[in-house]
């Protein structure tokens, strides 16, 4: 369990590159090799710490994208910002065996761990997708039969991280039910017309309230209160909602 | 000794030299938290003072816009790394609420709309250090930044100034609210960069 370590998850520990994939024309995922890295679980983050050879050094944090496991790596998703300080840098500029510095995991109140065995709703926007997306790696790795809905809103469709990986998971027995939603273009055919999460959507695409289900909500801010106030309205506990927003600047992830 | 990253170079500017270790500067206002924004009713809105035993103090919200306010300019410190610099706010200073309450119990536990809570010395909410701020940048504060009315406790980390705050208990020993009993420091001074627990 994250935490309890004994170096304790604010010690820096080193990180080196091993393995770099590209998600999306603006977004890549690092895979770290880090030393003694305590294990975390799904929906957590790092820190990360890029020092220049003077001695700066800046820090962001990021969400963890992969399943917990016991190898001793991590995944990251980086979406690129074109005014970045440190997400350029991650998504441009380092190579396979480059080393970084990272800290964590940090945050125990959004996360989902197996134990949990009741019906799942993630709603995710844009690069909110990566902390929900290890709560799904972990659910199929942990061969977990608990009811997982995921509700992904992006731009247009190049903009879908994993998405090779999701339409494996979503076709499979005891699979993830996932709902895409288009805010800007659709694919060819798509029945509904590009548009943000409506009503008519949270009720036909999550699950209904009285089924009490465990909310995850993660992406920018206006569609966490935009989509959490649907969900309230169709009766859902705000006590199960749980939320991640980040501004316009916030280079969460 | 720091790693460093081959290529790195940063960028650093003026303005980073005010600002604590390990903080970035932002023009615009993140929204962070736990769950859905509450929107509470000015009708339903108060603010209590209590010991854990009796309620000292009661402020429904025409009591409470009655009182003294203050307005303050003030940098923002966010424990997920940005800052924000000379931001306005209008607000009642926590010393007005204190005034009448003679306690010698030396902490508090700021309690919201939405069940969120967090710890505090009281020595860290008076002396002209704290505010209960319900206007921000001259318009009523916005739900999602808090309002009706946020505690703002400027120097320190900004998830101590709690967000649709509905009052305060005082307690004898310090105890870790919602974030510090996740992970997060117990006092969260950002200028020396507190930001997690050491568990």
């Amino acid at each position: 369990m994250a935490g309890t370590a004994v170096l304790g998850r604010v010690t820096w520990r080193t990180a080196k590159i091993v393995g770099l994939r590209d998600e999306t024309a603006t977004a890549r995922t690092l895979t770290l090799s880090v030393d003694d890295w305590p294990g975390h679980v799904a929906g957590q983050h790092v820190d990360v710490r890029l020092t220049a050879s003077d001695g700066y050094s800046a820090v962001r944090s990021y969400s963890i994208a992969s399943a917990p496991s016991s190898d001793g790596r991590i995944e990251l998703t980086v979406e690129r910002l074109s005014n970045g300080e440190v997400s350029p840098y991650l998504t441009q500029q380092v190579i396979v065996g480059d080393q970084l510095e990272v800290r964590g995991p940090i945050g125990r109140w959004f996360v989902w761990d197996p134990e949990q065995a009741g019906p799942v709703q993630l709603v995710a926007g844009g690069s909110g997708i990566v902390p929900l997306m290890a709560m799904i790696r972990w659910r199929a790795a942990a061969n977990s039969t608990a009811p997982f809905r995921l509700l992904y809103s992006v731009r247009q469709p190049s903009t879908v991280f994993y998405h090779d990986e999701l339409r494996a998971l979503s076709s499979q027995g005891n699979s993830v039910d996932d709902t895409y939603v288009y805010t800007r273009v659709t694919p060819k055919d798509w029945p509904r017309p590009p548009g943000r999460i409506d009503a008519e959507l949270i009720s036909r695409a999550t699950w209904p309230a009285d089924l009490r289900p465990s909310v995850y909500v993660c992406g920018p801010t206006s569609l966490v209160e935009h989509t959490t106030e649907l969900l309230i309205a169709t009766g859902q506990d705000r006590q199960k909602i749980r939320t991640e927003r980040f501004g316009a600047t916030g280079e969460r992830r | 000794m720091a790693i460093i990253s081959r290529g790195f170079a940063g960028r650093r500017s003026g303005a980073e030299a005010k600002l604590p270790p390990g903080q970035y500067l932002t023009t615009d206002f993140p929204v962070l938290s736990a769950g859905p924004t509450p929107h509470v009713d000015l009708d339903r809105w108060e603010f209590t003072i209590d010991d854990g035993r009796n309620i000292l103090k009661r402020w429904d919200w025409k009591a409470f816009r009655e009182l003294p306010t203050e307005n303050v300019v003030v940098d923002l410190h966010c424990v997920t790394r940005w800052s924000k610099l000379g931001t306005s706010w209008e607000g009642v200073s926590l010393d007005v609420l204190l005034a009448n309450v003679r306690t010698d119990l030396p902490y508090a536990m700021f309690r919201s709309h939405g069940d969120y809570m967090t710890n505090l010395p009281l020595k860290d909410v008076t002396n002209n250090q704290a505010w209960i701020a319900f206007k921000y940048d001259g318009g009523d504060l916005a739900p999602e930044h808090g309002g009706p009315a946020r505690l703002l406790v400027p120097h320190l980390y900004l998830w101590k100034s709690a967000k649709w705050v509905r009052g305060l208990r005082l307690m004898s020993e310090d105890r870790p609210g919602f974030w510090e009993s996740l992970g997060y420091h117990i006092y969260g001074d950002p200028w020396q960069e507190q930001r997690y627990s050491e568990e």
